[in-house]
């Protein structure tokens, strides 16, 4: 198996920098960082990258006309709105740019998004346009005839970001930067203001820089070093993901009004064809994304407002996510640690997290740089990273030369999806070892029948790929186990 | 692309298949056979428990021997070909395209093509059950898959949610290889299967039914720790320590195919809008067993494969003589009624079948045309978990008017 480094052993000699947290954010940095000489890891506590905040989110690029002028969220969302078409290109990962409606149902509504629009000139988005009821209903059949107007920004995309997360690291991967899964960091062992070493889980390891992109966990990361600069609190969204059969029910990613705080709750189709609704807003715990009863009715009974048609029977599946916010400052929390020399926190990375990404790596990678850290090209970086080729997306032509090229795409595993053999053999080798890192990187149980059918075929078949017994294979790393044994011979 | 070309293609080899492939082949059509697994039998592989045949065949088998008295008699017709291993991707003008290993894209022409898709379990998203997703949550023949075909367990303390008849069978199953099964729960005042499985698969073994209740939370991050259970009359819940939930919450007729090719379904069954002779309402398009209606017996799944093979054959040989098309309506107290038309003239008046909206006793069932009401039939008890099968009265297909079918009786 390529990919995830198991152990710190081999890990003796001192790093450049150490990641901790392979999220989207972690992941871009670990990616920005390969083009330079430098020697990089990153550590994650999963099984594999992007399962915290990454995994369930809105999957919006925002082009950034909604956050306060001045703050780093208009600047960083601005700046990685704009790299995102080149990025996915150049790694290969779905990028979609559909367009935003901010609805408003009453005519005051109206003086609000003309404050967007303002606000969106000063962030620099342009291409801002009020429009009115009729020129909605034209771009928005389904939308409720008690909706006034809208604003619409055709710049607003939609993308994977489990699957960037995924790219960012097999490119990282690529150009050496090494990737220490199922390992937590429980300690550092500080010296003069400066950590000297990284505790783990798994052993020791050692880093002239640390950067603290862990999330929700992010201000506990810093803490450990000694730092209480920054709390994170955490957010909970719901949402409900609906079948592809109904994907279209809207072209463009449609939000409410926004609160000070919040974009508020969402209907929006996914780069996948289905269509999502969420997130709510309710404070929590780090460790709960329980879908609750009230929370879905508050996010379903929001959306069926604003498209009255939506059909609650074909939600196929139902979920939560965290969201990181630093309250007191409203802001993303991108600097060098006040308390910890060597330490940069990137913290508090709630919403436009995923449309910054692209620009908080290269923000961070110039805090190195004002800190002394020698940034020297690495002449042998790829930028390119392939896909996993999608044989669902092929045309006939296409897929009768695949299948002769290599018959385990012939075979079918996943048939909501029309995943095949192949696909799974493929991500294996790009480092999945689990069923949910199958799932995120070729879609097999993302479908309607959510791995009721594909299931209990992938279990047997990762064994036998990873050489491992049954009982090993796991839904999502440690303590997830699917299977506990054979059955009575 | 490998092309052939034939007069009918069956999609999917389940009982439904098999069945509808034999009948067309004995009556001396050319039939192409297409199955998404390596084998045929389709879920009647993993059904290793008896209860099959009984009604249809007078003898009690077990699903795989079920499956093989068709596939043997299948196999010795020369004019059925076989496609395993073979999953069917999209259907356009009467071509098949399926794709497999051996052929890579293969393209079937064909004059006529009977749906026998089958079903798939109702998940736990489609009905947003509230907590946390860990492993450990299995659609019941997802883990009848697991136990019986792949020889795995997939937990020691097992509750069911919902006590259609797969779950019920699991549970039993599950006893026997000593899992402790904790208890089924029904959200319904009565058990969604069979009454024979009730008392075979339940009471025979001391696993507790649980009417009336859901599961309201779902516990542990990684692995499922506990569930909360709720009586939906008195609001009390209470905590389970469960490794594994499963859930028997319904089953959902396949029809992804069907409505690429703008087969019209009927919401209430969520299969295809068929006559008599299951026939949809796409020329030479058939459809039967479970993708056209759920069935609680696979005996009623044969002959009802029976007749869309015959139906393909007839059409593709022009016997059929279609005057005018009359709609059988559900009535009052009746959910549904599969065929959802008749395509008159005909000989002998056909079956119908359908279920009751609840649970009934000392029941009657009408037919009703043009304000005069026929008997059909009396039943002591008509449950929904129980399909009924009752024949059309002759006088309801005198006339051009539609047909509306009733249940009256008392509330069990």
């Amino acid at each position: 198996m390529e990919g995830g480094s198991k152990t710190q052993s081999g890990m003796d000699k001192e790093l450049d920098v150490l990641i901790i947290g392979g999220g989207i954010i972690g992941t871009a940095i670990a990616r920005e960082l390969a083009r330079y000489k430098l020697e990089v890891a990153l550590v994650e506590k999963e099984a594999d990258v992007g399962w915290g905040t990454t995994k369930a989110n809105s999957a919006i690029v925002h082009t950034g006309y909604d956050p306060k002028p001045g703050t780093l969220m208009a600047k960083l969302n601005v700046e990685g709105a704009r790299l995102y078409p080149s990025i996915c290109e150049e790694l290969d990962v779905p990028y979609k740019r559909i367009g935003s409606l901010v609805l408003t149902p009453s005519e005051e509504g109206f003086k609000t998004l003309e404050q967007l629009k303002e606000r969106g000139k000063i962030n620099g988005v342009i291409d801002l346009e009020i429009i009115t009821q009729d020129r909605l209903l034209e771009l928005e059949p389904n939308i409720s005839k008690d909706i006034k107007g809208a604003l619409f920004v055709r710049d607003t995309a939609i993308t994977s970001p489990v699957e960037l997360a995924i790219a960012f690291r097999e490119n990282a991967e690529k150009n050496g930067v090494r990737f220490i899964l199922d390992t937590t960091v429980i300690g550092f062992e500080i010296e003069d203001r400066k950590i000297k070493l990284i505790k783990t889980d798994k052993g020791y390891l050692r880093a002239k820089w640390v950067i603290n992109s862990a999330g929700i966990y992010s201000d506990e990361i810093a803490r450990l070093a000694g730092d209480d600069s920054f709390t994170i609190t955490s957010v909970k969204g719901e949402y409900a993901l609906f079948d592809k059969e109904v994907g279209d029910i809207v072209n463009h990613v449609i939000f409410p009004l926004p609160t000070e705080t919040s974009k508020g709750i969402l209907v929006l189709p996914t780069v996948d064809g289905n269509l999502l609704v969420g997130p709510n807003e309710h404070i929590t715990t780090k460790e709960d994304t329980n879908v609750t009863e009230e929370g879905l009715t508050e996010i379903l009974s929001f959306a069926k407002r604003e498209i009255p048609s939506l059909p609650m029977n074909m939600i196929i599946t139902v979920f939560a996510g965290l969201r990181a916010k630093e309250l007191k400052r409203n802001d993303f929390v991108i600097e060098p640690s006040p308390l910890v020399e060597n330490l940069i926190n990137v913290g508090g990375i709630q919403s436009p997290g995923l449309s910054s990404a692209p620009g908080i790596a290269i923000y961070v990678t110039e805090i190195l740089k004002d800190k002394g850290v020698k940034l020297l090209q690495n002449p042998k970086f790829i930028p390119e990273r392939k896909a996993i080729r999608r044989f669902a997306n092929l045309s006939w032509e296409e897929r009768s030369k695949l299948i002769a090229e290599d018959p385990n795409y012939g075979e079918i595993i996943c048939r909501c999806e029309y995943v095949t053999v192949g696909e799974v053999m493929e991500a294996v080798r790009r480092g999945a070892n689990t069923l949910d890192g199958i799932k995120f990187r070729t879609r097999a149980g993302s479908g309607r029948c959510q791995g009721g059918f594909c299931g209990p075929r992938l279990i047997p078949l990762l064994s036998q790929l990873l050489e491992v017994s049954p009982e090993e294979i796991t839904k999502k790393g440690k303590g997830s186990k699917l299977v506990i044994g054979e059955t009575k011979r | 692309m490998k092309e052939i070309s034939t007069d009918v293609v069956v999609i999917g080899g389940g009982p439904a298949g098999l069945a509808s492939a034999l009948r067309a082949g004995e009556l001396g059509a050319n039939v192409v056979l297409i199955e998404r697994d390596f084998e045929l039998g389709g879920i009647l592989n993993q059904c290793i428990h008896t209860g099959f045949g009984l009604s249809l065949l007078g003898i009690e088998m077990t699903g795989p021997e079920y499956a093989e008295t068709f596939i043997e008699k299948l196999i010795s017709l020369s004019n059925i070909n076989v496609l395993l291993s073979t999953m069917v991707l999209d259907i356009k003008d009467k071509v098949v395209y399926g794709v497999n290993r051996r052929d890579g894209v293969i393209a079937v022409k064909t004059e006529a093509i009977v749906l026998a898709m089958g079903c798939r379990e109702r998940t736990r998203g489609a009905l947003g059950i509230p907590g946390e997703r860990p492993a450990g949550i299995f659609t019941a023949g997802s883990a009848q898959r697991l136990i019986n075909i792949e020889g795995l367990m997939p937990g020691k303390r097992i509750v069911i949610l919902g006590s259609g008849d797969i779950g019920m069978i699991m549970a039993r199953r599950l006893f026997l290889e000593g899992a402790e099964v904790l208890g089924v729960l029904e959200k319904l005042p009565y058990p969604g299967g069979l009454t024979r499985n009730v008392v075979q698969c339940l009471e025979d073994f001391d696993i507790p039914l649980y009417l009336n209740h859901t599961i309201s939370e779902i516990k542990g991050r990684y692995r499922v720790e506990g569930v909360v259970a709720e009586n939906l009359l008195t609001k009390k819940r209470f905590s389970v320590d469960v490794d594994t939930i499963l859930l028997s919450v319904g089953l959902i007729p396949e029809n992804e195919l069907s409505k690429k090719i703008g087969v019209q379904l009927d919401p209430r069954t969520g299969g295809p809008v068929v006559d008599q002779y299951r026939e949809t309402n796409i020329d030479g398009v058939f459809a039967c067993g479970n993708v056209l209606q759920v069935h609680d017996l696979v005996d009623e799944v044969t002959r009802e494969a029976y007749i869309a093979g015959e139906g393909a054959v007839n059409y593709i040989s022009r016997k059929r003589r279609v005057e005018r098309i009359i709609q059988i309506k559900a009535g009052e107290n009746v959910r549904y009624v599969v065929p959802q038309r008749l395509s008159l003239p005909i000989d002998t008046p056909p079956y119908i079948y359908f279920r009751p909206q609840e649970p009934f006793k000392n029941c009657q069932i009408l037919g009703k045309i043009d304000g005069k009401e026929f008997l059909l039939g009396s039943y002591e008890y008509a449950r929904p978990g129980e399909m009924i099968k009752i024949r059309l009265k002759r006088e309801l297909l005198d006339s051009n008017l539609d047909i509306e079918v009733s249940l009256i009786g008392e509330k069990e």
